[in-house]
């Protein structure tokens, strides 16, 4: 029953978007102007290469995310059995988050964190 | 305190009664496809008024007072003016990813939105890996925000959506271990018996007393950031960035961004107060007997709406009264602060829990 649910609320999410689109596209006025269509830039024709350069420092967050995110990931099958473990599974995985914590110590830095 | 699963199994049988089993099954996806269309077209039309009069009391303004009694009508005439304009279709962007970012965007939207527990037995998914599935789906959003930005081919929504990515998934871990040291206290990922728990021993706010109120408070920061809202609006920094990763949408597909962006606050704040205040759990103090037979009396959604509600004011009121962060502050508050405190607070949530320390 909670995969069916699972498959009802998904087909809910875009029915959703999709119907209401639809309404917008019905109801709407349509009206042609060139400069419509152009990327909004203040006011003033749009100049240089539109997707532009971005700052490095977001792809450094996004692979220091990666990592972390994956690791604790492991923690939650620990974190449902741990009042079962006591105090030797709590001592294993204090020693699994020292290792996280130095990763974090190490990216730290190695000045990962500072935005140039 | 009532079960709702006395009334959906009532109705289930009386279904199958009449009908084969497939088509009452049938039915009843139908009934909470309404269920959650409906909910969700009132939680953001009550939210989206109540920002308004909330941001107008906190700046010494009415807010808006003409359309309806108390400006009530304000957020219909709202929608119906955006579903009446046009959708612009820009010349140079990724038209099908431009077109598809909304469905991601609502998609994770419903997807958390339908993991709350409402009331004891009423939660449309309710998964044993429930809070798991949630920050998985959650994650869905993010997809959204950074194939908006990049489908639009502009320079305001690439930086808007670059920020944006760098926030989400940042603040994404704090929320994750937050929610680890409620499952450390509870021995579950299953909302439903996470609130259950916390109606037979007590709330997790005060079961787990000092982890679990900086867990709170980590939880408040990170749902904030996860929501785009308040000091940490950068990816939409109105005054920098004009709207961020949805300069270029208009009309209703704006207006799915503020839908969800809306009902985000909604799910955070009620993923609050079902992990952290109890859920449908009412108020009880040991000795009071009357107080408590009063407090069971009050159905179990009227709590969970009066905690998600509280908790959303706290959103609001943080989000009118601190100055927007810069965006190195931002990523060092996560990285330098929070996610360090929140790693110690799980060693601390563990050490309470394997000493049966709790209250």
């Amino acid at each position: 029953m909670n995969f069916t649910l699972l498959v009802t609320v998904v087909l809910t999410a875009l029915f959703f978007v999709a119907i209401v689109v639809v309404l917008a596209n019905l109801l709407a006025p349509r009206s042609y102007n060139s400069k419509k269509e152009e990327p909004y830039e203040c006011g003033i024709p749009a100049r240089g290469n539109q997707w532009g350069h971005y700052h490095l420092g977001y792809y450094l967050f996004a692979l220091l995310f990666l990592m972390f995110d994956v690791e604790t990931m492991f923690l939650f099958p620990w974190a449902v059995v741990a009042k079962g473990l006591g105090p030797q599974g709590l001592f294993a995985v204090a020693f699994f988050l020292f290792i996280l914590i130095l990763g974090l110590a190490y990216a730290w830095r190695k000045g990962a964190l500072k935005w140039h | 305190m009532f079960d709702f699963s006395i009334v959906t199994k009532w109705f289930h049988s009386l279904l199958t009664g009449v009908m084969p089993e497939w088509a009452a099954i049938g039915i009843e996806c139908f009934i909470v496809l309404l269920f959650i269309i409906l909910l969700y077209a009132i939680l953001a039309i009550a939210l989206i008024y109540g920002e308004r009069k909330i941001c107008a009391f906190f700046q010494c303004r009415i807010g808006p007072n003409r359309v309806g009694k108390w400006g009530l009508l304000q957020v219909f005439a709202d929608v119906f003016k955006m579903l009446t304009k046009e959708i612009i279709k820009m010349r140079q962007s990724d038209r099908f990813l431009h077109d598809m970012a909304p469905y991601f965007m609502l998609l994770a939207s419903f997807l958390t939105f339908a993991c709350i527990p409402w009331n004891k037995g009423l939660a449309i998914l309710d998964f044993n890996i429930g809070v798991f599935f949630f920050i998985a789906v959650s994650g869905i959003g993010i997809v959204g925000i950074l194939l908006a930005g990049w489908s639009s081919r502009s320079k305001y929504p690439m930086i808007g959506a670059m920020r944006s990515g760098a926030q989400l998934v940042s603040y994404e871990l704090s929320i994750g271990m937050t929610m680890l040291t409620v499952i450390l206290l509870n021995g579950t990922m299953q909302f439903s018996e996470i609130v259950q728990q916390q109606a037979d021993f007590g709330w997790n706010i005060i079961r787990g007393h000092v982890p679990a109120i900086i867990a709170f408070i980590i939880y408040l920061i990170a749902g904030n950031a996860e929501c785009n809202r308040g000091p940490f609006d950068l990816p939409e920094a109105e005054s920098e960035l004009t709207a961020g990763y949805h300069t270029e949408y208009s009309g209703m597909h704006f207006g799915f961004f503020y839908l969800a962006e809306y009902l985000n606050l909604f799910i955070c704040g009620a993923m609050a107060a079902t992990i952290f205040l109890g859920g449908w759990a009412p108020i009880y103090f040991p000795g009071w007997e009357g107080f408590n037979h009063v407090m069971s009396l009050i159905p179990g959604f009227i709590w969970f709406f009066a905690k998600a509600f509280f908790v959303v004011f706290l959103l609001m009121w943080i989000r009118w009264t601190f100055p927007r962060l810069r965006i190195d502050q931002l990523l060092s508050l996560e990285w330098k602060y929070l996610m360090p405190i929140s790693m110690l607070n799980i060693l601390l949530m563990a050490l309470v829990v394997c000493f049966g320390l709790t209250l």
